[in-house]
């Protein structure tokens, strides 16, 4: 077992004893928030985790990666990886009773950089994940008419026939692309700011800023029902789904197992990514919440509930998302093999109906022997089940473009579109909570904000702020930013800061120090699976998905996807290079956090090193209550 | 002499209705995928009933009032179903232009469509475009209703909360000024020191001074 602890003075003065817990929590009852009830706790916490990846990146990733066969790696990585950091992360948030920056800077002064940079994370996820959620709030309002304004292509300027860009690609498509985002062509022409977008911007950000005045008192009310009415939801569709014709093709193509994919080591490092991010860890997020809960709370038995239940949202997800797709894909294929048996007997004169899917390639033959000249005149489509199955379908594709095409072929689809954009409305304000919650504590415990400024005030004026620095996602470019940001804001700088999280409390903390407070706390030490997993596996794990990121990213060119009319392929994406001051700016995203964390131990370093010089040694500070009579300490 | 007559009416006929022919159309239906089940089989009856709607829709042109019915020719019928057809001018010897048929068809072709339980998508008259109709837009769109109705309950909740954090506030800082004034009104009152009552005008014999009894209780035993 290796043993090393680095040396840590002082962590006895800035961290209450076991004993003094109890007592503090007496004490913050009436100042500091606390949950309601367990079930309020639960709820965020899973609401926090699951998200709108379960939704768009589980089924992809799932379907791409080997089918059942990809529930092998998800779940060994799930047990070896998700569950040892939630588990760590619940319990030094309840032990310290702080958030982020709190609970790291208490661990060692010099690791404040860790909780800054869980903050920075935060702040940049925030941004760009409720400009998703605006778009899904305009699609939301924009379900209530019948038909459903991405169902068919809106007419030209003379109504001879249909906007150009629309019948070259598809309804849905240019609902998305030109009427929602009315997208430039490269990320360069910002262009201006899209009103309707900056409405639906706007909406998205009040509803955050009501549910999250006055922090977990407010959300842990709207939890109950953004955390459950998702399930309902998927449920709903579920049963509507299996009931289409095709979606159990769709659920067949998702779960068939392709046992060979186990030995790409690219599904293994999708499925660690998944799993890491999945679990919203490092945002700092779920120690706040976590803190606010009673010392002697069983946050062990919380963590294992919490990642089965996003574990199984996601399979569940996976099963509703592409039953369909199945649907949606046997339609396409109805439809060209349709198209194909017109072509076929238009050309020929045929009587309806004597040309049905079965016999269509015997009636080819027949035609092309009665009339090889006129039959090589007819142009017929590939009709492939396989390739309509694995179209486009992760990401904001799958949500605004392939699944709202399989929702106007449903009937009632009105119906259909106004759920739908509910419970992925609820998913992300879900995740929203969390997010907001790693950005105001810390903001909180570093005093950039005065603690006497009412709660309502503070709220509001990080909501503002981060709203306004979101109009960036209105411009016509838009997207591409968007884009931009979720690759590199939401990926690197939380593998580092999860590393530094498990080092951390393993190593400076000292995990027999934790050991024994976790015994404290729920009554048990935490048996030998999990010091195997904190000390060495998941650090581990953790090391060399980042190792691979990198390497992966620094070979690839900077490229992303352009809406281009232009483009002689249109309608597929065409791939652009990034233009070079990009590179400053994936820097500054990615690098900043990573960077925080060792250039604040220098700075505290630097600093320390200042004052010795200077001959004073800072005081220790202890938690002290003014007492008139000698109250009794344990 | 009048079989001779009959061949000679037949052949022009026969001349002046040809597929590609000069100011023909094609037409192209598809009953069994508009109607299902419910599909009429297409006869000579049928084919009278479309001669009788071109016909109708020729009528309504201005100079083309007395065409008839006899004047709409039509040939190549395919078991499809789909033929071409021709309208003659009242002599017979030639055909109308293409651009006035195709006028005339566009501004009856719902009659014409309703007439065979058809739409423009399954009774086709290839290089007839069709005008598409417009889609109904309503004077405000309704997203920016719902918009307006969330925003609204939105800002409604905030006010609220705002309003109740702020008397919730108030109530807090008024607590204690509260307790002030009640102890210059020398109301029923216990004066708290140290958080131990001690009672200024008790009339008990034996002053017990509360604040030393307790302390001895509190007072760690050597």
């Amino acid at each position: 077992m290796v043993r090393l602890v680095l040396p840590n003075p002082g962590l006895e003065a800035r961290t209450p004893s076991l004993g003094q817990l109890e007592y503090i929590e007496e004490e913050e009852r009436s100042s500091r928030p606390k949950w309601d009830n367990k079930a309020q706790y639960m709820l965020t916490c899973v609401g926090f985790c699951v998200g709108l990846g379960n939704v768009w990146r589980f089924p992809y990733l799932c379907q791409s990666h080997g089918g059942g066969a990809f529930m092998i790696p998800f779940l060994i990585l799930l047990v070896l990886e998700g569950i040892p950091l939630l588990y760590l992360e619940f319990a030094i948030g309840q032990r310290l009773r702080k958030g982020s920056v709190g609970v790291w800077s208490a661990i060692h002064p010099a690791l404040k950089g860790v909780g800054i940079a869980s903050m920075f994370v935060s702040f940049m996820v925030s941004l760009y994940y409720n400009t998703i959620i605006a778009w899904v709030m305009w699609y939301f309002f924009n379900s209530f008419q019948d038909p459903l304004p991405w169902s068919q292509c809106p007419l030209n300027a003379n109504q001879t026939g249909y906007v150009e860009e629309c019948a070259r690609s598809s309804p849905v498509d240019y609902f998305w692309y030109r009427e929602t985002l009315n997208i430039s062509t490269s990320i360069n022409a910002s262009g201006s700011v899209q009103w309707w977008i900056l409405l639906s911007l706007t909406c998205a950000w009040s509803v955050l800023y009501v549910c999250v005045i006055r922090g977990i008192e407010t959300t842990g009310k709207a939890v109950y029902i953004t955390s459950t009415l998702p399930y309902i939801v998927l449920t709903i569709f579920l049963i509507r789904g299996l009931t289409l014709k095709g979606a159990t093709s769709g659920i067949v193509f998702l779960f068939t197992p392709n046992v060979t994919e186990l030995a790409n080591p690219v599904t293994w490092l999708d499925a660690g990514a998944q799993v890491f991010y999945s679990f919203s860890l490092a945002f700092g997020g779920l120690i706040s919440f976590s803190s606010y809960n009673s010392v002697h709370n069983n946050c062990e038995m919380d963590s294992l509930i919490v990642s089965v239940i996003n574990g199984f949202t996601s399979v569940y997800a996976a099963t509703v998302v592409y039953s369909i797709i199945g649907f949606r894909a046997t339609e396409r294929f109805d439809d060209c093999f349709s198209t194909n048996i017109l072509t076929l007997i238009n050309g020929f004169d045929l009587p309806e109906g004597n040309v049905t899917q079965e016999n269509f390639a015997e009636m080819q033959q027949w035609c092309n022997a009665s009339d090889p000249a006129a039959y090589a005149e007819l142009k017929f489509h590939t009709c492939d089940m396989k390739s309509f199955l694995s179209e486009g379908v992760e990401g904001t594709g799958l949500a605004f473009i392939v699944f709202t095409e399989a929702i106007t072929k449903m009937p009632l689809s009105p119906l259909w579109a106004v759920l739908f954009f509910i419970m992925l409305f609820c998913l992300g304000l879900s995740s929203m909570f969390g997010n907001m919650e790693g950005v105001l504590i810390p903001l909180q415990d570093l005093n950039v904000l005065p603690r006497k400024w009412p709660k309502e005030l503070l709220t509001g004026l990080i909501c503002l702020g981060t709203y306004l620095i979101a109009f960036i996602f209105t411009l016509n470019s838009g997207q591409y930013w968007l884009s931009l940001l979720d690759s590199y804001a939401g990926s690197i700088p939380l593998l580092i800061i999860a590393f530094f999280e498990m080092f951390s409390v393993v190593y400076v903390y000292g995990v027999d120090r934790f050991n024994r407070d976790i015994e404290f706390m729920i009554g048990h030490k935490p048996n030998l699976f999990w010091q195997v997993m904190w000390r060495v596996v998941s650090p581990l794990l953790m090391l060399v998905i980042f190792l691979f990121f990198l390497v992966i990213e620094v070979n690839e060119d900077l490229i992303y996807s352009v809406w281009d009319p232009a483009y002689e392929e249109f309608p597929k994406s065409k791939k652009v290079k990034y233009p070079p001051w990009v590179y400053a700016v994936v820097v500054l995203v990615a690098g900043v956090p990573c960077l925080i964390i060792p250039g604040f131990a220098v700075y505290k370093l630097i600093r320390n090193r200042c004052r010795r010089r200077g001959d004073r040694q800072g005081l220790v500070s202890a938690p002290s209550s003014a007492s008139v009579n000698g109250d009794l300490r344990s | 002499m009048l079989w001779l007559l009959f061949f000679l009416v037949t052949a022009i006929h026969a001349e002046l209705c040809q597929p590609d022919g000069e100011n023909a159309f094609k037409v192209r239906l598809s009953i069994r995928t508009a109607l299902g089940d419910k599909a009429y089989a297409w006869d000579t009856n049928e084919e009278y009933l479309f001669k009788a709607m071109v016909a109708f829709s020729m009528r309504k042109v201005p100079n083309r009032e007395t065409t008839e019915i006899s004047h709409v020719l039509l040939c190549n019928v395919t078991q499809r179903v789909s033929f071409w057809f021709v309208v003659t001018d009242p002599s017979k010897t030639h055909t109308l232009p293409a651009v006035e048929i195709q006028s005339a068809i566009r501004m009856n072709r719902n009659r014409i469509n309703n007439a065979f339980f058809l739409n423009d998508q399954t009774l086709e008259f290839l290089r007839i475009p069709s005008t598409l109709a417009p889609p109904t837009d309503p004077p405000v769109p309704i997203w920016i209703i719902i918009f307006g109705v969330i925003f609204c309950i939105v800002i409604v909740a905030t006010m609220l909360l705002i309003l109740s954090g702020i008397q919730q506030h108030r109530r807090k800082n008024e607590g204690p000024s509260e307790m002030e004034d009640t102890e210059d009104k020398c109301e029923n009152t216990i004066t708290v020191e140290n958080g131990i009552p001690c009672d200024p005008l008790d009339m008990k014999g034996g002053h017990i001074n509360d604040a030393f009894m307790t302390e001895d209780e509190r007072l760690t035993p050597l």
